[in-house]
């Protein structure tokens, strides 16, 4: 058995009257002062998969997404394949990827990918077809190139509803990372599953996540604010 | 000041060269329509005048606008600018050489101003000192304050955003301009201002411009020269403002430009191409008698105080100059402008309920005064037919 129950044993051996909090597996706000700083290696973990999942899935989308601009038919037949791979129940995905690219961090980092490919895929071309038509025209009309349009106008102009993907991705993300210890790739997940009986443990690592979540969304926020400024002019 | 006064060679008028254009058996298809959009059309645009391609929805005026920049590709037929196709040329280097104005003014929500006017200076390559004082001199020409080139587009009203769209298709001086419905989006009022700004500044400028609209009333007022199109992009009448008034085509412009064609031809006429009458003025101080004595001379009735910049202040009755010395005195004159047409600076008698009208020059000065009597008499040589003739010189009265 792994050390909390140790813990929990010498702690039950203490008290004799009553039950110690963690021998029985409550919620023990003196073991999470003593123990927090335990959870920082897998907290770490789970934010370098997150943020290497989300640049990964970002950069490829956005490939893809550049790809099916050019090519209008392309966008449909996109869709369809990264949406198979988003509804890929997450286990099976980490079972059917094991045998191929070994039990570890890359093999979480390709699944977690996979499943943020559907959405900012879908923002990024959302964002560009909501450009409006006569910013488009005035640019070719103006003598801009293709690829002069699309960087100087259309991608500009589509930052926020491609940020609004990359969110919402991030979020999901910190949320699926916390099944990454199935393909060996550490993270809270490894931590909950430890001791799955122990409430403080699951407590702290849940909360943890939840502030990742809350913390990375707010910080690509801030980001996207200061990058913005003609989205917050008064008018 | 030197640094950007040495850094604008294209001052707003420096090498204003307009080009000549010319449309040669212009026709445009859709695959798999059964009208063309365009059908043989041909037209001469003389180097600085605005040729305006007027006609119901449908005509294919928009069309045969952007064929000139090869935003659509013509089936046949070729367009020569300068006398040079522009077949052969690379459609975005030739779109920097061609100003480019739409109604929906299509500027950039994410850049400023400044930015929004230096998109065709930055394509071309300028260094960043040349744009920013061409941006500045061009937002100076259009009459927007300086403190706006901070800003962004969602933070200028409907009437500053068309300012911005024609100052950035002015911004690299483009021999030939197009300009499609540019103050269509405006409410009236601003619209009537802006047009007349934009003559104003054209009179500077002199570029060749294609000016698209659906409005009879502005073909008649911006243009040297008039395309009526019809359904299926046929020219019916290609002419001046005053031959289509006068000897439409056929019914079909006949029916196009309006029953009210008499009237439509107050708008060929500036306030200036008509003879004034004199301004009775007075200055505070002036002798009230030798006021009097001019209000009774004149057939207004009535003398005008002005200021000592000689802009209107107030009209005054004899009653109002009972004293030694004319006194202040303060009051509501209706005012038009000397550039200002014929029907405008009328609507805007009738509008004010006043006989008489001060008309005043660049400067708010007094140039004259304009009554109904003079519009009237102007009216009743034009329905007698003489519209080619320099219109008489109304009654004057000392």
């Amino acid at each position: 058995m792994s050390p909390p129950t140790l813990a929990q044993v010498t702690i039950r051996d203490r008290t004799s009257d009553e039950p110690s909090c963690v021998a029985q597996n409550g919620f023990c706000p003196d073991w999470i002062r003593d123990h927090i700083g335990d959870y920082m290696a897998p907290l770490l973990r789970h934010l370098e998969l997150t943020v290497v999942s989300v640049l990964a899935g970002f950069v490829i989308a956005f490939a893809l997404a550049l790809l099916a601009h050019r090519r209008r038919w392309l966008t449909g037949p996109i869709t369809g394949i990264t949406g198979v791979m988003y509804t890929i129940p997450s286990l099976a995905l980490f079972a059917i990827l094991l045998p191929i690219t070994g039990f570890g961090f890359v093999t979480g980092v390709i699944a977690l990918t996979s499943y943020n490919l559907l959405v900012i895929f879908r923002n990024i071309v959302a964002g560009l077809d909501n450009v409006p038509d006569a910013a488009k025209d005035a640019a070719t009309g103006m003598g801009m190139t293709d690829r002069q349009r699309l960087w100087q106008v259309e991608l500009p102009l589509a930052i926020p509803e491609i940020v609004a993907g990359v969110r919402v991705a991030t979020t999901t993300t910190v949320g699926l990372a916390a099944l990454a210890f199935i393909a060996g790739a550490g993270g809270l997940g490894q931590q909950i599953i430890t001791d799955i009986v122990f409430k403080s443990n699951i407590v702290i690592a849940s909360v943890l996540c939840i502030l990742l979540a809350a913390a990375l969304d707010l910080a690509i926020l801030a980001v996207q604010r200061a990058a913005l400024p003609w989205r917050r002019v008064p008018v | 000041m030197t640094p950007a006064d040495s850094a604008q060679p294209e001052g707003p008028s420096a090498n204003g060269q307009a080009a000549t254009l010319e449309l040669r058996g212009i026709s445009k298809r859709y695959p798999g329509a059964a009208e063309p959009a365009i059908d043989g059309l041909s037209l001469e645009v003389a180097a600085g005048e605005i040729c305006v391609l007027v006609g119901p929805s449908g005509c294919g005026k928009t069309t045969a606008m952007r064929l000139v920049n090869r935003m659509i590709e013509p089936t046949s037929g070729d367009i020569l600018i300068d006398g040079r196709s522009i077949i052969d040329r690379r459609p975005s280097e030739l779109r920097r050489q061609i100003g480019y104005a739409i109604q929906q003014i299509g500027l950039f929500p994410h850049q400023t101003i400044a930015e929004n006017i230096a998109t065709v200076p930055r394509l071309l390559g300028w260094d960043k000192r040349r744009i920013a004082a061409r941006v500045q001199e061009l937002m100076e020409l259009v009459a927007l304050e300086g403190a706006m080139a901070a800003r962004y587009p969602s933070q200028l009203s409907g009437g500053q955003r068309q300012r911005v769209g024609v100052a950035r298709a002015l911004a690299a001086d483009p021999p030939l301009m197009l300009m499609d419905e540019p103050f269509g989006a405006i409410d009236p009022i601003s619209r009537e201002r802006l047009q007349n700004e934009f003559l104003r500044l054209q009179g500077e400028i002199r570029k060749t411009i294609v000016f698209v609209t659906h409005d009879i009333d502005e073909a008649i007022k911006m243009g040297d020269r008039i395309a009526v199109l019809r359904k299926g992009g046929v020219l019916a009448q290609y002419a001046t403002p005053a031959e289509l008034l006068m000897a439409p085509a056929d019914a079909f412009v006949e029916d196009f430009v309006g029953a009210d064609r008499a009237l439509k031809r107050l708008a060929l006429q500036r306030v200036r191409d008509i003879d004034l009458w004199e301004a009775p003025t007075v200055r505070v101080g002036d002798s009230a008698a030798q006021a009097r004595d001019r209000a009774a001379a004149s057939v207004i009735g009535h003398v005008l105080l002005v200021d000592d910049d000689a802009r209107p202040v107030s009209w005054l009755q004899p009653a109002d100059l009972e004293g030694d010395r004319v006194p202040a005195h303060e009051g509501r004159v209706t005012m038009v402008e000397l550039d200002d047409v014929l029907r405008d600076a009328l609507a805007d008698l009738l509008q004010g309920q006043v006989m008489y009208g001060v008309v005043t020059d660049h400067g708010g000065r007094v140039a004259g005064v304009l009554s109904v009597e003079i519009i009237s008499e102007f009216l009743a040589q034009q329905v007698a037919g003489r519209i080619d003739e320099a219109p008489a010189p109304a009654q004057r009265v000392a």
